[in-house]
């Protein structure tokens, strides 16, 4: 009766240790020697795969930065926090590029872009092109069957009411998106910068309204509110030139049919810290808004009402007295 | 003549995937994309072929031979998972591009149902080895056509317009059904006549 236990542990026990055995001695002898910096930079990467990069994978990216052939700051997924961690391990400074994110630009949605026909085709917005430019009347916008919502490995991109709409959070700026939108109406912007143009259509005002009624009219009212220069005026629709704009909104405030989107409730307002304020009126005399008030020697304060939050106090104070919050 | 028509009845009338309901989980998993179904496939023939003799000739010499024929599936189970192991690490070393192709598919069959049902059944058949050898190539050939043609058709279904309701994994089921029904077709090939 023992050894009808004895036997089987014995061979089992006696199979397990054999495989066991031979499978230290294959890891040694076949072991494939690896650079340990790639192993490093592999364990700092995100380990989506998603490929924005412009390489296979994130394994081919690792091989690909201790080779010296990419530079650090190519993957767009792990932002400041993992580019400084490869430049610990690559032994370089990491100039860090702000966090961008895939945007639609585009805002015709199904309660203000008419349908020029019911499309019953292949759910996708490649197919929807071929067949007159997709259903929507105006040819320049969102189709909105979601090619993009399925090339995101992010879960980051959803068709709302006939428009794709990215959220922030979860983009990474992998450029799939970009990659597979027929309609080009996908574009990568810094993510601090709040005022968007959202529509792409290159027609006359009448035109544009005809079909969409959120379209941009080329009535260039933002040209002309915009105190810092930032909106450029070509080809009948307006854009925001990101190096200049200052995300004070006025523009999404002017704009008539509202193709100017900005979140209102992220707008900042100026606070002037009374300790280390000297009275200097450098902050009045840059405000374009009027939003300053205080004589020279005293103490200056916001008016709250009309400032924008455009920073542009904040950069000239010689004091660092102003805050944006 | 018995080995063709063990080869036949393994790829087509008792297909591990669509009769025998074995390896379902690749079979669903790895199915979203034709190139990674083949690539799965591929690594099941390979691991297939392999384990098949391997656990027949340890069935024949270790445990047939000390009588303790009942520990089989323990024991196959283990040779399985060293065996994987070994073959993923010799072709690290060996062979690059294979490993690429067939490297991220290896631990995933480690523990497959399939590779275990079909060691299995070459002992209860009573299978010489070649034989065996043959029956464990045929079973992942049907299970690489299977899962192929599934994954063929999901990648159609990808861009069709679905009920809200049987989006993805209902439909995938739904399709599944149907191709082992229209498998069952192969049941009428008399083969050992």
């Amino acid at each position: 009766m023992f050894s009808g236990i004895l036997w089987p542990t014995l061979t089992l026990g006696g199979l397990a240790i054999f495989f066991g055995v031979v499978l230290t001695f294959a890891s040694k002898k076949f072991a494939v020697e690896v650079d340990p910096r790639v192993t490093d930079i592999r364990g700092h990467l995100p380990g989506a795969n998603c490929g924005g990069c412009g390489y296979a994978g994130c394994d081919a990216f690792a091989d690909a930065i201790v080779k010296g052939e990419a530079p650090i700051t190519a993957c767009p997924v792990g932002g400041a926090e993992m580019v400084n961690q490869l430049a610990q391990v690559m032994g370089v400074t990491a100039d860090v590029t702000e966090k961008h994110v895939a945007r639609v630009v585009c805002c015709g949605d199904k309660n203000s872009a008419k349908e020029k026909y019911e499309y019953q085709g292949i759910h996708d917005c490649k197919a929807a092109e071929l067949l007159a430019g997709g259903s929507k009347s105006c040819k320049y916008g969102c189709t909105g069957l979601g090619t993009c919502v399925k090339a995101c490995p992010f879960d980051a991109i959803h068709v709302v009411n006939g428009v794709a709409l990215v959220d922030e959070k979860k983009c990474t700026a992998c450029k799939k998106c970009i990659e597979v939108c027929p309609k080009n109406v996908i574009e990568l912007v810094p993510i601090s910068k709040q005022v968007r143009v959202l529509c792409k259509n290159v027609e006359k005002g009448k035109a544009v309204n005809e079909v969409c009624k959120t379209g941009c009219i080329s009535c260039q009212k933002c040209v002309k509110t915009c105190k810092f220069d930032a909106i450029i005026f070509e080809n009948n629709i307006a854009k925001v030139d990101y190096s200049k704009c200052t995300n004070c909104m006025m523009c999404a405030e002017a704009c008539p049919t509202k193709t100017i989107y900005a979140n209102f409730e992220n707008r900042k307002k100026a606070h002037i810290n009374d300790e280390k304020c000297i009275g200097c009126t450098i902050c009045k005399k840059h405000c374009n808004f009027e939003a300053i008030e205080g004589e020279l020697k005293g103490k200056h304060k916001i008016v709250s009402d009309k400032c924008v939050g455009c920073s542009a106090c904040h950069a000239k104070c010689p004091k660092k007295a102003i805050e944006m919050k | 003549m018995k080995i063709a028509a063990i080869l036949i009845s393994a790829i087509l009338v008792n297909n591990f995937v669509l009769s025998r309901f074995l390896g379902i989980c690749p079979f669903l998993g790895v199915s979203k994309k034709v190139e990674t179904a083949l690539g799965m496939g591929l690594a099941v023939t390979f691991v297939m072929g392999l384990a098949s003799v391997i656990t027949w000739l340890v069935q024949i010499f270790v445990l047939d031979l000390l009588g303790i024929g009942y520990m089989q599936t323990i024991a196959f189970i283990l040779v399985i998972a060293g065996l994987v192991q070994f073959v993923e690490m010799v072709i690290k070393k060996t062979s690059p591009t294979l490993y690429q192709a067939l490297g991220v598919y290896l631990p995933l069959i480690t523990t497959n149902c399939a590779v275990l049902g079909v060691t299995i059944l070459n002992i209860q058949e009573k299978y010489n080895l070649i034989e065996t050898l043959i029956n464990g190539i045929g079973a992942a050939l049907g299970f690489t056509l299977a899962i192929v043609l599934f994954a063929g058709v999901r990648e159609r279904l990808e861009t069709a317009p679905i009920p809200k309701a049987l989006e993805g994994f209902p439909i995938a089921l739904i399709t599944a059904s149907l191709l082992s029904i229209a498998f069952l077709g192969f049941s009428g090939l008399s083969l050992f006549q």
